[in-house]
C-alpha cells in the first residue's frame, strides 16, 4: 500500500506491480541487459521463466515481443526511454503498432533526471515519438499508485501501450484506497478558476506545489494530472480551459510533441485560452545532480507559478 | 521425391510466378525480382511442408510463416491465394488504395499473413518471439523465416541470430535467399556479407546450403532442419533472382519495377511454355 507523502520511484512500484498480476495474468517479460535499473529484476527472481534477457540489442528485443504477442502472448518490454522510445522507435512504429500487438512498452530512466549520465540518456523525446504511432497508448504516471494500476490497465487493455516510470522516488500523490485508475481520463487533484495547470509524470507533484504558491498571492489554480497523454482527456481540459481562462503545462519532456504539444492542440481545437508550456525549450539536457539540473531548466514549482501569472495576464 | 509430387510443386510454383507478374504489372510496381526467387520454396512450404489450415488462418497450432523479406509480398500473396487463403481476383488489386493487399505483408487484413513485414531486418526478430511463444505454451509448430541476402546487412538480423541460438529456438528456421542482387547492385559488391554460413554456423545455427529452385533439395534441408535439437537451423539457399523469366534473371533493375503491357505477356508466356 502506497501512502501521500511517501517517496517511491515508479519503476520500483512497475517491477513489483508485473509480480503482483503474474498469477492472475499470462504475460512475459523482456529487458536489454538493464534489468537491475528498471526494476524488471523483481519480477525476474519470481518467474525467471516468463522473463527473457535480449542482451544489449533493443530492436531485436521489441520485434521478439512483436512475435511473441503476434503468437498471442502479452510481452512487456523493457529498457531506459532513450532505447526503448529511441532506439527501437522504428520496430515500435511498423513492428508493434503497425499490426496493433499487445506489446508493452515499459520505459524508465526518461527525462532529465537521469541526472549525472547526461543528454545521451536524458530521453526528453519519447513522449513525442509515441505519440505519433497510430493506436499507441501512452502513459506516464505521476506516483507509485498510478504505475501499479497502470501496468494493470495495460494488461487487461487489447494493444500497443508505452508507460514511462520515474527512475528517482516521486511523492505519492494519489489516495491509493480510493483511487480508480481511467484510461485516458485526467484527474483533478485541486480545484481551481483563476488558471488550471496541467501537469504529467514528475511534474505532478511540483503543480501541487505550484498552486500553493500561487494560492499564497491570492491565485486560484487548478491542478489536473494527465496520465494518459494519448488518448487525451480532451474534454477535461477544455473544460477547464472554459473555466479557468488560461492553460500552463508541465512536463519534464521537450515542449515539442508531449504534454505540451497535445494540450495546446486540445485547447485550440475545442477552447481556445492562452496556453504556455513548461518543459525543456527544445534543448539538450546536460550532467549534473537532479535539483540543480531541473533547477537550470526551469522544471520548477516556482516557474509553473511564474507561468501562471503570465498566462493570466494573456487573458482577454 | 515421386513424380506425381514434383509435377504438383512445379505446377503451384507457376501459378505463383504468374501471380506474381499479374499483380505487379497490375500494380505497375512491386518487386518480381526477388519474388520470383522464393517461388519454389513458397510452393513447397504452402503445398507440402507447412500445417496450415486456409479455412482457419488463425489456428494457434499452425506452422507459421514471417516473410522478412516483405517487398516480395507479390509472391506471398499469390502462394496463399493459390492455396485458398483469399479469392484469386484480389492478385490484380495488389498495391490499389481499395485493396488488402497492401504494398508490405499486412497481418492485420490479409488471411494467412502472420506477420506485418516491410522493413528490412524486423521479421527474423518477430519469428524469433513466435518459436519462443511455442516453447512457453508447449506447442510442436514450426516458425519459418525468410531473409533476403541484401536484408542480412540490418544488424538487427544478427541480433536475432544471437537470440535464436541463446534460447535454442530449434524450432526456427532462417532461410536466406541468397539470390546475389539488391537494390544498388550485386551484394558482394555493395557490402559484401559473405559468407553466410561459417558467420551462421559461428553463430551457433545448424547450416545447410542448397539450390533454392531445387524441389528435393528444398525438401531435404527442412526435413534435417526438423530433425535438429537444442539450435535453430538455417538454410542458404542460393537462387536466381527473377527466376522464370529469362529477361528478368539476374538483372538487378527487376528487384523493383513491374513489367509492362508487353513484357507481362512474353512474361507469362515464357512461365506457360515451360513443362511442369
Amino acid at each position: 500500500m502506497y501512502k501521500i507523502g511517501d517517496k517511491v520511484a515508479t519503476r520500483d512500484a512497475y517491477g513489483k506491480a508485473l509480480v503482483e498480476f503474474a498469477e492472475q495474468y499470462d504475460f512475459v517479460v523482456l529487458d536489454a541487459d538493464l534489468a537491475e535499473a528498471t526494476k524488471t529484476v523483481t519480477f525476474k527472481k519470481a518467474y525467471p521463466d516468463r522473463f527473457f534477457d535480449c542482451g544489449i540489442a533493443e530492436g531485436n528485443m521489441m520485434c521478439v515481443a512483436a512475435g511473441l504477442a503476434a503468437a498471442g502472448k502479452t510481452a512487456f518490454a523493457s529498457s531506459f526511454a532513450m532505447f526503448a522510445a529511441g532506439r527501437a522507435y522504428e520496430q515500435a512504429r511498423n513492428a508493434v503498432g503497425y499490426p496493433h500487438l499487445n506489446v508493452k512498452i515499459g520505459a524508465t530512466h526518461a527525462g532529465l533526471a537521469v541526472g549525472e549520465d547526461g543528454a545521451t540518456h536524458q530521453c526528453l523525446e519519447d513522449l513525442a515519438l509515441m505519440r505519433t504511432i497510430p493506436g499507441m497508448t501512452v502513459i506516464n504516471p505521476a506516483d507509485a499508485v498510478e504505475a501499479r494500476l497502470a501496468v494493470k490497465c495495460a494488461i487487461e487493455t487489447d494493444g500497443p501501450f508505452y508507460i514511462r516510470f520515474s527512475r528517482n522516488p516521486l511523492p505519492v500523490v494519489n489516495d491509493e484506497e480510493n483511487y480508480t485508475f481511467e484510461l485516458g481520463k485526467g484527474v483533478t487533484l485541486r480545484d481551481g478558476k483563476d488558471v488550471t495547470l496541467v501537469a504529467t509524470g514528475y511534474m505532478v507533484s511540483m503543480a501541487l506545489e505550484a498552486a500553493e504558491m500561487l494560492a499564497g498571492e491570492g491565485i486560484d489554480a487548478r491542478v489536473i494530472n494527465i496520465h494518459t497523454l494519448k488518448p487525451l482527456d480532451s474534454e477535461l481540459i477544455c473544460k477547464a480551459a472554459a473555466e479557468t481562462g488560461a492553460i500552463v503545462t508541465a512536463e519534464e519532456h521537450n515542449v515539442i510533441g508531449g504534454l505540451g504539444s497535445a494540450v495546446a492542440q486540445a485547447v485550440c481545437q475545442g477552447c481556445p485560452v492562452p496556453v504556455l508550456n513548461v518543459g525543456t525549450q527544445d534543448v539538450f539536457g546536460r550532467s549534473g545532480k537532479v535539483p540543480p539540473l531541473l533547477e537550470m531548466y526551469g522544471l520548477t514549482p516556482a516557474n509553473i507559478a511564474e507561468n501562471a501569472k503570465k498566462a493570466i495576464a494573456l487573458k482577454k | 521425391m515421386n513424380a506425381q509430387k514434383l509435377q504438383m510443386l512445379k505446377s503451384k510454383a507457376k501459378a505463383i510466378r504468374l501471380g506474381v507478374l499479374e499483380g505487379t504489372h497490375a500494380a505497375k510496381s512491386g518487386h518480381p525480382g526477388g519474388s520470383l526467387s522464393i517461388s519454389d520454396l513458397l510452393a513447397y512450404l504452402y503445398f507440402d511442408h507447412m500445417n496450415v489450415d486456409p479455412a482457419n488462418p488463425k489456428n494457434p497450432d499452425r506452422d507459421r510463416l514471417v516473410l522478412s523479406k516483405g517487398h516480395c509480398a507479390p509472391a506471398l500473396y499469390a502462394a496463399l491465394a493459390e492455396r485458398g487463403f483469399f479469392d484469386k481476383a484480389l492478385i490484380g488489386t495488389l498495391r490499389q488504395h481499395d485493396s488488402i493487399l497492401q504494398g508490405h505483408p499486412d497481418m492485420k487484413h490479409i488471411p494467412g499473413v502472420d506477420m506485418s513485414t516491410g522493413s528490412l531486418g524486423m521479421g527474423f526478430s518477430a519469428a524469433c518471439g513466435m518459436a519462443l511463444a511455442a516453447k512457453l505454451d508447449g506447442k510442436d509448430y514450426r516458425t519459418y523465416a525468410i531473409v533476403g541476402d541484401g536484408e542480412s546487412e540490418e544488424g538487427q538480423i544478427w541480433e536475432a541470430c544471437m537470440f535464436a541460438a541463446h534460447y535454442s529456438l530449434d524450432n526456427l528456421c532462417l532461410i536466406l535467399d541468397s539470390n546475389g542482387l539488391q537494390i544498388d547492385g550485386p551484394v558482394a559488391e555493395v557490402i559484401g556479407p559473405a559468407p553466410f554460413e561459417a558467420k551462421l554456423e559461428a553463430f551457433g545455427f545448424f547450416v545447410q546450403t542448397i539450390d533454392g529452385h531445387d524441389f528435393e533439395q528444398i525438401e531435404d534441408a527442412l526435413e534435417k532442419a526438423k530433425a535438429v535439437k537444442g539450435a535453430p537451423s538455417a538454410i542458404v539457399m542460393n537462387t536466381v533472382k527473377g527466376k522464370g523469366v529469362s529477361f528478368m534473371e539476374n538483372q538487378v533493375k527487376w528487384h523493383g519495377s513491374a513489367p509492362n503491357d508487353e513484357q507481362y505477356e512474353a512474361a507469362v508466356a515464357e512461365i506457360l511454355a515451360k513443362e511442369d
